[in-house]
């Protein structure tokens, strides 16, 4: 009896001692540990900021959808409402029970993502345990393929892949808020506790193109490489004083809206990221150096006969043998053999240095993710200096060429440029005289009159400077003979410029190649469309009639 | 001898063979018990009114058990045993499956748990059957009784019911041990329990069984598997503080952490939403029925009652000790209700009956003899 009355009271007080241990010593440690199974810190989800042109047209928006997902250790039990769900969720039971049944010890997998809000309603009112729905934002992009290089977009859980969405993914992306919440087993929130933070919307960003002028220049060349089977192409648009993009395109491109299937060499950029080199379109550089260096005049002769010069025991050879002509001529014919003679006599390879000076082989400072700055080798031998002459052994990419081309288009400065809007111009690197940037423009105005190559890219109203290009494509280590890139840059108003454009079309293939066949129309298309999109007043009067007939021009290589 | 009264005087309570003090704390326990279930039951009024008809029905069983006399009891335990035995048989050959143990017994019309007849066959034949004997009993009396009651508890153990089965052997160990033991039979039946602890443990036990012992010992090993049951219900008692969170507000119960919630886990709720000084009212009140089970006991008239009822108040302790350990911690999972608060059926009545034989016990006095 004494040892039973022992026995309980040792029993007794062991409850006892346990229930102070667990309520009064253990309690807070207790505490805590239940409310971490209940009281849950959820994330609230913020929308991406919205991209716009120049104008504050939409670009990129995000709208809201709803992704469903299942903790598939509580769902596996019910196996037999599956056919339900897969009815609501509108997708295959089998592959429904395929995904719940590998992940049978996981507690979170996506059943469907970016669905209707109704679709998630309808999947959430069949109550079943471990199903929850999860607010997500995906992005949209209205102009589809006109903007799809630039813009890029972002993978499914709204981070930056491509283009300007990964450039600027800090400043577009939102931050997510919290809030407290209390959540069953289930893990059903049962009620709201508190906000924590509340969601920041990722700020809106205002790029500095202009959607109208983008669309146009899209659809052009989109017509260009679609009439002469081409296998690229690529237009850029640039604002002379502030280095401002104002349009950029490319073909092939791709529908950001929709990205199943597609190979991933459409979404590449080209404008930015491939190199190419710049053929005749570098001459007005080349005859700037000379200009510069004091030896020439827009009027001195230069011999350009028998059509061919030998340099070593290399030839340079122009299409045709332009006889005695000066330094305007060589670039309204586009001779080779006077431009190698002009970079030829000039002293310490003068040409090179005046083309890393305006800016070949720098970076755009566009900060585009993939560009590349391309290349100019220093000429070491007299071949070397006369193929830099007229645009070998240098590498651009178009949204360079044009960038260099500002530079003849303005006071001479080199100015980064820029996809977002600016307020004004950036202060910029004086790089070449004022006064021979003049003198070349005007010898570029003789390009597009007739007479010159590149007469397709008039403009009826406006004045046009540029230079036409047909380069022939390096295929393994040599030159090919039936691969040409067709290229124009080239400037509006002459007399005053605001507007850069370069117009590379890659490997026409319906016969015709000359830049000034194939890109050079692209320009004058564009380019008349952007001056009055633009409100740029014309600069070339009415009457003064500039000669509209198709003239196909002759150009060196 | 006349009991506690020092006059002889028939009492009204004595008539009805009803006791007071058991009556009125059982009372009170099954009412609180009702407040908690519907707590637990997430506000199920009707799991409530379920089992305020199977308190009444556990209740008039009490009744009608103390009216039987102590020595009507020895006479039918013999029959009674023998048929729970059989029973027990025929549910391992033929029992039906539920819930993975075969506890059940169909009877057309009914469903029966010998397991449950048992808990109250087994101390009344070890006590029928060691009354008869010189106490303290020899050896061989021990063994023989020792029979009686670790066949039952072995057959209901292999059904598998752990926990029935530690209740049925342990209500006949009581009888052993109120019957009076000699410390070296004690110190020989240790020597025996180890070496039979081991068997059972390599032979004897199921998987779960054993993963039930292995997580008690570090629940922390499996926080998501068997341990997860202790970790939530200790969580859940240590977070209703002094006061506790008040009734209806526990949230580990009401947000579904707490599992078992309305039957073996019952007293996890309770900690939760009452506080450690309701825990310490709850035991003081299940200290107050042991020992007034206790007192009966040592105020028996006969052997037989007395080693009856000290095994039966004894039992009662067992379940309450098991349940709270369990749910506090300190003791393995086995799947023991806490008395009066659980939701439960057959146990119940069982229960009730035994407290039946103690009004009995307390009641029945040969009144004739002083």
């Amino acid at each position: 009896m004494k040892v039973v009355r022992g026995a309980i009271v040792v029993a007794m007080a062991a409850l006892l001692v346990r229930a102070i241990d667990l309520n009064v010593i253990k309690r807070e440690f207790l505490q805590d540990q239940g409310d971490a199974r209940y009281l849950r810190t959820v994330s609230i989800s913020a929308h991406r900021g919205m991209i716009t042109d120049r104008n504050g047209e939409p670009l990129a928006v995000s709208t809201p959808v709803d992704s469903v997902w299942a903790n598939p250790k509580l769902l596996v039990d019910q196996h037999d409402r599956f056919d339900e769900l897969a009815k609501a969720l509108e997708m295959p039971p089998a592959a429904l029970a395929e995904l719940i049944d590998k992940r049978a010890d996981k507690e979170f997998v996506y059943l469907r993502r970016h669905v209707n809000p109704d679709l998630s309603a309808t999947a959430l009112a069949l109550k079943l345990p471990g199903v929850a729905v999860q607010r997500e934002y995906r992005r949209y992009y209205p102009t589809g393929e006109v903007f799809a290089h630039v813009l890029g977009f972002t993978n499914i859980d709204d981070v930056g892949q491509e283009g300007l969405e990964l450039a600027y993914d800090d400043t577009l992306r939102g931050i997510p808020g919290s809030k407290r919440v209390i959540k069953d087993r289930l893990g059903r929130v049962v009620q709201n506790v508190e906000s924590i933070a509340e969601p920041r919307p990722g700020a809106t960003l205002r790029l500095s193109l202009d959607r109208r002028v983008q669309y146009l220049a899209y659809r052009e060349l989109k017509a260009a490489v679609q009439a002469h089977k081409a296998k690229a192409a690529t237009a850029v648009v640039l604002d002379v004083a502030t280095g401002e993009i104002i349009a950029m395109v490319n073909q092939p491109s791709f529908n950001p809206n929709n990205r199943e299937d597609l190979k991933s060499d459409r979404y590449r950029n080209r404008a930015v990221t491939d190199l190419f080199e710049p053929g005749s379109t570098m001459k007005p550089f080349t005859v700037a150096a000379a200009l510069e260096s004091g030896r020439f005049q827009p009027d001195t002769p230069i011999d350009t006969r028998p059509g061919t010069l030998k340099v070593g025991s290399n030839t340079v050879k122009d299409v045709h043998n332009y006889g005695a002509i000066d330094v305007a001529r060589v670039i309204q014919k586009s001779s080779n053999v006077g431009a190698a003679m002009m970079a030829l006599s000039l002293p310490d390879n003068g040409l090179w240095q005046l083309l890393r000076r305006v800016g070949f082989g720098n970076p755009s400072g566009s900060n585009f993710p993939g560009e590349r700055s391309g290349y100019v080798v220093k000429p070491k031998r007299d071949i070397e200096i006369a193929t830099l002459s007229f645009g070998y052994g240098v590498s651009v990419t178009a949204l360079q060429l044009a960038q260099t081309y500002t530079v003849l288009a303005g006071d001479g400065a080199v100015r980064p440029v820029s996809f977002l809007s600016r307020s004004g111009p950036p202060a910029g690197v004086q790089a070449l005289n004022p006064q021979v940037v003049k003198q070349v423009r005007q010898m570029m105005e003789l390009v597009t009159q007739a007479g010159g190559t590149g007469t397709r890219a008039a403009v009826q109203g406006y004045r046009v400077a540029g230079k036409t290009g047909t380069v022939r494509k390096l295929s393994g280590g040599s030159y090919s003979d039936d691969a040409y890139l067709a290229l124009f840059a080239g400037m509006a108003p002459a007399s005053r410029p605001r507007l850069v454009m370069v117009v590379i079309v890659d490997e026409p293939r319906d016969g015709e190649y000359y830049g000034g066949q194939i890109a050079a129309p692209v320009f004058g298309h564009v380019m008349a469309g952007a001056l009055r999109l633009l409100d740029i007043p014309p600069d070339d009067l009415p009457g003064y009639g500039r000669q509209m007939t198709a003239v196909v021009g002759e150009e060196g290589l | 001898m006349i009991g506690e009264s020092p006059t002889p005087q028939i009492t009204l309570a004595q008539r009805l063979h009803i006791d007071p003090p058991l009556l009125v704390s059982l009372l009170l326990l099954s009412g609180l018990g009702l407040v908690v279930l519907y707590s637990a039951s997430g506000a199920d009024l009707q799991m409530v009114e379920g089992q305020a008809l199977r308190l009444g029905i556990a209740f008039a069983t009490m009744f009608g058990v103390a009216q039987i006399s102590p020595d009507t009891l020895r006479r039918w335990s013999p029959w009674l045993y023998g048929l729970g035995l059989i029973m027990l048989v025929a549910v391992l050959v033929m029992g039906e499956i539920g819930k993975g143990a075969q506890r059940w017994l169909d009877l057309g019309v009914l469903r029966f748990q010998p397991s449950e007849l048992m808990k109250l066959a087994v101390p009344t034949a070890t006590a029928a059957f060691l009354a008869r004997m010189s106490l303290p009993p020899r050896f061989w009396p021990v063994v023989f009784t020792g029979l009686i009651f670790v066949i039952p508890a072995v057959l209901v153990a292999k059904q598998p019911d752990l926990g029935t089965a530690l209740l049925v052997g342990s209500s006949g160990m009581f009888v052993l041990l109120f019957g009076g033991l000699r410390w070296r039979v004690i110190a020989a039946g240790a020597l025996v329990a180890v070496p039979l602890i081991w068997l059972l443990w390599e032979f004897g036990m199921h998987d779960y069984q054993r993963r039930r012992v292995l997580t008690f010992l570090n629940p922390e090993t499996d926080p998501l598997g068997a341990g997860y049951h202790i970790i939530q219900s200790t969580i859940a008692i240590g977070s209703g503080g002094m006061y506790g969170k008040g009734w209806l507000k526990g949230t580990q119960s009401h947000l579904e952490f707490l599992p078992e919630r309305h039957t073996d886990f019952i007293f996890a709720v309770f900690g939760e939403e009452f506080g450690l000084m309701a825990v310490l009212l709850l035991l003081a009140l299940y200290g107050f029925i042991v020992m007034r089970g206790l007192y009966i006991a040592a105020n028996g008239q006969d052997t037989f009652s007395r080693l009856l009822a000290g095994s039966v108040i004894m039992t009662f302790f067992v379940y309450v000790f098991v349940n709270i350990g369990m749910v506090s911690g300190i003791l393995p999972v086995v799947g023991v209700p806490l008395p009066l608060i659980s939701r439960g059926g057959t146990s119940m009545v069982t229960l009730f009956a035994a407290f039946g034989i103690l009004m009995s016990v307390q009641t029945h006095h040969r009144l004739i003899r002083s």
